[in-house]
């Protein structure tokens, strides 16, 4: 698994392809319309994150130390872009997610797009993400 | 009939020649907030250029000019809205505001616990916030009158609502979410025969219908002047003189005293006992300018106009298969709000917006409405004089490409 710098960067220079709007919307749908789907046990309130104007479940699970994140959403643009999240943080260890800045959001020139609760949206979905890494990683302690 | 001349009327709108990523903007979110006319955004830089100054208080040249200018807004106000005197206008920051200031007065001296106050099933946030905080202060009770699948206001059951404890009845003119245009005369009637007052929160309608508050005989009709082609930061509450003279201030400071000493303050009379403080100065004398625009158009060709692009609107979008329109009210304004079968509608949203096209989607602030029909959200499209038809087809052709990209058996 490469680091998580190198795939921020991979993205990063994806999109450095797109220049305009209607190119990164399409791409992020498309990454929305490939996501695995979440498991159907795991769509009720306990993973629900709240915060978003559209619904997000999210679960996310150890193995080898590594966590492995699973979600889904009534919109497919939101999950676009848990998928950009999950491609950086999902695989990676605890400690590293705990610690990852995500810098490449910024880069993406995405934030001038999505409306002030959609921002909000993203950073509880990030938040979300690092509260597993941290009970996970406490609890194996 | 002489055709409404549009290529005219949208060159007086410096933002409708404006491009929205890299395409022309279609903009569609009218009910939110309307587009200004080149004299309404001249007219501000103007006051800040030339005359910007306080006003009631200086006897300098400038303090003179701007006094003068702002007074005359409220005449204006009183013949636009036909109010009997234009001590019965008052200036506030919008209708969110306007419903407070009722609330926190007239409200918070006559009601009490027990009493009923009696909204509306389809009311903005803001005309039902203000009355819970109220009911929740008093012990009183809000009731509300329900509609049917179409988004009408169930008339046979407003008698019945209107009880002996019934204080106040406080109803949208035009829903923002559902364009339903309510008959406020005809429940204003009824009110006023059980001697029970009642607001109008006009936000929508008083940009889309010549208002006659004499007319309707409402005790209380309030609108905000960006929804109108004004500035944002006004609009106007219009009381009967008698209810705000009996009515406690809002706000205490400047502006609205008579005398000030420490034992004992005297109110200034209606409506500056209303107005505490340095009023918004600009925005109330370019809300005047933009009384000046709407009088100077033809409000009946305009209206006609409008109804055309509602049919127009109608007919393309409930063309779409899977499209389910949302508010079919007989009487409706120029706002089409629907949802999408399979389609999230802020994907939808977001999918016109690259394309230069501004909608709204979610609850529009009426979250009950949403309730009621049991949706998230819709996307609403809603119309000014200044829009097209181009542009009517212009969504309706990227609504259909939406869901063509969007909907779950289109993924291969
Ligand atoms: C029907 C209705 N009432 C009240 C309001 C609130 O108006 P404002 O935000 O200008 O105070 C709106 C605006 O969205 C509205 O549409």
């Amino acid at each position: 698994m490469s680091s998580m710098n190198q795939i921020e960067e991979e993205i990063i220079s994806d999109f450095e392809l797109f220049d305009s709007w209607e190119e990164k919307y399409h791409y992020i749908i498309e990454l929305g319309q490939k996501l695995a789907p979440l498991d159907e046990k795991y769509k009720i309130d306990e993973y629900k994150i709240k915060g978003c104007q559209s619904s997000v479940w999210l679960n996310g699970e150890e193995r080898n130390g590594k966590i492995y994140f699973s979600a889904d959403s009534d919109s497919t643009f939101v999950k676009g872009e848990i998928a950009l999240l999950m491609m950086v943080l999902s695989g990676q260890t605890p400690e590293s997610i705990l610690d990852a800045k995500l810098e490449f959001i910024d880069a993406l020139g995405l934030r001038q797009h999505i409306a002030v609760t959609r921002a909000n949206g993203l950073s509880a979905m990030i938040k979300q993400m690092k509260t597993y890494a941290l009970a996970i990683s406490s609890a194996s302690k | 009939m002489t055709p409404f001349n549009i290529n005219k009327i949208r060159s007086e709108f410096p933002i409708l020649s404006e491009k929205a990523h890299g395409k022309p903007l279609v903009y569609f979110d009218n009910a939110a907030t309307s587009q200004k006319p080149k004299v309404v955004i001249d007219a501000l830089v103007d006051y800040y250029s030339s005359y910007n100054a306080n006003i009631h208080r200086g006897v300098h040249f400038l303090s003179q000019k701007a006094s003068a200018a702002f007074d005359e807004v409220r005449e204006k106000v009183k013949t636009f809205i036909n109010a009997k005197s234009e001590r019965e206008i008052i200036f506030v920051r919008g209708t969110t505001e306007a419903i407070n200031l009722v609330a926190s007065t007239y409200g918070r001296k006559n009601i009490v616990q027990g009493d009923e106050i009696l909204i509306s099933a389809m009311e903005h946030h803001s005309n039902i916030v203000p009355w819970q905080m109220l009911c929740e202060e008093k012990g009183a009770i809000l009731k509300v009158i329900p509609m049917n699948e179409k988004g009408e206001l169930l008339m046979e059951q407003l008698p019945a609502l209107l009880t002996d404890k019934t204080k106040f009845v406080s109803v949208v003119h035009i829903s923002n979410s559902l364009g339903t245009m309510n008959p406020v005369k005809e429940i204003i009637r009824q009110a006023h025969a059980k001697g029970i007052p009642v607001l109008v929160d006009g936000a929508q309608s008083t940009a889309h219908e010549l208002i006659d508050v004499q007319d309707l005989d409402a005790d209380f009709f309030t609108f905000s002047g960006h929804k109108i082609l004004g500035p944002t930061g006004v609009g106007c509450l219009y009381g009967k003189l008698h209810l705000l003279e009996a009515m406690p201030p809002y706000h205490g400071g400047g502006e609205m005293i008579s005398s000030v000493s420490f034992e004992k303050t005297t109110y200034n009379e209606v409506p500056f006992k209303f107005e505490a403080g340095t009023p918004n100065i600009a925005d109330v004398i370019v809300l005047g300018t933009a009384i000046d625009y709407w009088n100077q158009l033809d409000r009946k060709a305009a209206a006609a106009w409008e109804k055309e692009l509602l049919n127009y609107a109608n007919k393309l979008i409930s063309e779409i298969p899977a499209v389910r329109l949302i508010g079919t009210a007989e009487n409706k304004a120029s706002v089409v709000s629907f949802v999408i079968d399979g389609v999230n509608a802020l994907d939808a949203g977001m999918f016109l917006d690259t394309k230069g096209i501004a909608v709204r989607t979610g609850h529009h602030c009426t979250e009950p409405v949403m309730q009621f029909f049991k949706i998230p959200g819709t996307l609403r499209a809603s119309f000014m004089f200044y829009n097209t038809k181009e542009e009517v087809e212009a969504l309706a052709e990227n609504l259909t490409k939406a869901i063509a990209l969007l909907q779950p058996h289109s993924v291969a």
